[in-house]
């Protein structure tokens, strides 16, 4: 089976130029056309391999359900969506962090504050675990809006230069979790197609750090 | 919360229409006829246990388990798994007239979901468990009838990955010393996060040996080389006795002819908290998730007054039928078409069909409104309408 066909899920957008580049140097042959298709399944049939391109925040979701093998997810969408996924490697890409942010010299409500985030699980479970009851609002992006025009006191979102909060004028209240691009593979396909997936695993670790 | 609609079930529960029913069936019957040639007696037990037996015993998290209360204000659970069902009935009654004791089920059982509704919470397991036998023998006997079981079913290709949770506790233990720093990279291993596994062992106040070791830990699993591998990262004598009785039961399972299915992965943990030896996995490519598992509970018949240890394995037939592919259309009846004055003349002939083992509707054509509708699913079409003449077959 060391020769089985493997579905990987990739990361579109921000973290879709690492990821592949990653790729390129482990040794695999990837498609020219690669970065700027607009296909969404891509075949390299001389690696037997098919690519998926996915939304970061849905790979896990098609590596858990097994239309993926495997597929490179940040930790980030891993904490939020906590699917049935194993977690391989750390890519050691896309490194960024989960913070909380506001506006600057600004203490949060003592009842129920509201949290504005793009992940409601990780910062729920973040205040829980501080012992602060709050109300979490989901937002679907644009999450530094949220505190400027008053929808909510405190942001859960990814920073990774800090720019975007300094341009609007916010500030860091706390770091989370550091967030990095990982490999991540199905339960089922790791067993079946364990020699395939490990031999990635290990065309990628040696390259890492 | 919002009023449901008419058709709508409680989250997680479905309905089997025609085709998945047949799938299903066919699928039971070949392995519970396969379970019953190897001597294994099917027993059922109710749906609703008590909370504090079956609940508190059951490996399944009390937040996925269904409660209810009963009119005496006991609270009671759906039973969310058949293994503590069967242990409660074999301490109190079978296991005082045969021990071993070979019994066999096929049952829905009911999990909770916690997220995305559409995952079902009530689905149908079909399982042995052999009780009172501390025997490698029992432990190669679950795998090679869930082997030879999978085949009577039809599944051409499907992979039992085999570990064991008391060689991964001992080598654990021996490292780090403690049960409570053992739980934390179990629980890694659990969550299925290497990542998180391997930093940890980097923080461990522990000689670059044994991190060494912890992390080697995680590629005991796959290709061929897994035991020796494993005998080399072992020391105490406890880890290389669960090693051999491996390797004792890798050597029974060529007896029984069914290596070419098993690999050996000593990494392997499962959320069923109870297993105390030899623990498996079984996948069939087709579907993301494990089609069922097993493994052997020592302590778990103590839980109901009895010591014994015990083996067993359960499948889930939903998924046994996913992989299986190929859905199995229910046969088609014949159809009598009739009208009142050769009502009799219809009876007489379906039964004549029946005898012959055909399935036959009798259906009045008088209150049909469109007949070529109707008639379209069945394989043929008898009508019985008018004066005189006989059955004409359209």
């Amino acid at each position: 089976m060391n020769n089985s066909f493997l579905t990987i899920a990739m990361p579109k957008g921000r973290i879709f130029e690492e990821a592949a580049e990653l790729l390129r140097r482990a040794g695999f042959r990837l498609p020219p056309e690669f970065d700027d298709s607009r296909k969404l399944i891509l075949e390299v049939e001389e690696e037997n391999l098919r690519f998926i391109l996915a939304k970061p925040m849905d790979v896990v979701t098609y590596v858990e359900h097994g239309v993926a093998d495997i597929g490179i997810a940040g930790k980030d969408v891993m904490l939020e969506e906590e699917r049935d996924v194993y977690e391989l490697l750390d890519l050691k890409i896309s490194a960024c962090y989960l913070a909380v942010a506001g506006l600057p010299g600004t203490k949060i409500s003592d009842i129920a504050p509201k949290i504005a985030s793009k992940y409601p699980n990780v910062a729920s479970s973040y205040f829980r675990e501080q012992g602060e009851q709050v109300e979490i609002i989901k937002l679907n992006g644009s999450i530094e809006l949220a505190p400027l025009i008053g929808l909510a006191e405190r942001i859960v979102d990814i920073v990774s230069t800090g720019r975007t909060l300094k341009e609007n004028g916010l500030v860091e209240y706390a770091k989370i979790a550091n967030v990095t691009s990982r490999l991540v593979a199905n339960p089922v396909s790791y067993r079946i197609k364990e020699a395939r997936i490990t031999e990635i695993v290990e065309r990628l670790a040696e390259i890492i750090e | 919360m919002t009023k449901p609609f008419m058709f709508e079930k409680p989250l997680g529960m479905r309905d089997t229409l025609p085709v998945l029913y047949e799938t299903k069936v066919s699928a039971r019957n070949k392995m519970s006829d396969e379970i019953k040639k190897w001597g294994y007696q099917f027993i059922e037990t109710p749906a609703l246990e008590y909370y504090e037996t079956i609940g508190e015993a059951s490996a399944i998290l009390d937040q996925q388990l269904f409660k209810l209360l009963d009119s005496q204000g006991h609270t009671l659970v759906l039973r969310p798994e058949m293994t503590a069902p069967i242990a409660r009935v074999a301490a109190s009654k079978l296991l005082k007239q045969q021990i071993p004791l070979r019994l066999a089920y096929s049952a829905n059982v009911y999990r909770a979901q916690q997220r995305e509704g559409g995952k079902p919470a009530e689905f149908e397991q079909i399982g042995i468990e052999c009780i009172g036998n501390k025997s490698i023998s029992a432990d190669a006997e679950m795998i090679a009838l869930l082997a030879d079981a999978l085949k009577a079913a039809g599944l051409q290709e499907f992979k039992i990955s085999i570990g064991h949770i008391g060689f991964l506790q001992e080598f654990f233990l021996s490292i780090l010393g403690t049960e409570e720093r053992a739980s934390i990279l179990r629980k890694f291993l659990y969550e299925k996060n290497y990542v998180g596994y391997r930093e940890h062992v980097k923080s461990l106040p522990l000689s670059s040996i044994d991190k060494q070791r912890l992390i080697e830990f995680t590629s005991l699993r796959g290709s061929e080389g897994t035991m020796g591998k494993a005998l080399g990262l072992v020391e105490n004598n406890k880890g290389q006795d669960s090693l051999a009785e491996l390797k004792e039961l890798s050597a029974q399972l060529k007896e029984f002819d069914v290596e070419q299915y098993v690999s050996f992965d000593l990494t392997l943990v499962s959320h069923m908290s109870y297993y105390t030896g030899t623990l498996f996995e079984v996948y069939a490519g087709q579907v993301g998730s494990p089609i069922g598992n097993g493994g052997r509970y020592d302590n778990l018949l103590e839980k109901f007054g009895w010591n014994a240890s015990a083996t067993g394995f359960a499948i889930r037939v939903d998924r046994l039928a996913e992989a299986l592919g190929e859905p199995i259309q229910p046969v088609a009846p014949e159809c009598i078409l009739f009208s009142p004055e050769r009502r009799l003349e219809a009876i007489g002939f379906a039964r004549e069909k029946r005898s012959e083992g055909k399935s036959v509707t009798i259906q009045d054509i008088t209150v049909v409104q469109n007949v070529d509708a109707f008639t379209r699913t069945f394989s043929e079409v008898h009508l019985f309408v008018g004066n005189g003449g006989n059955g004409k077959d359209e």
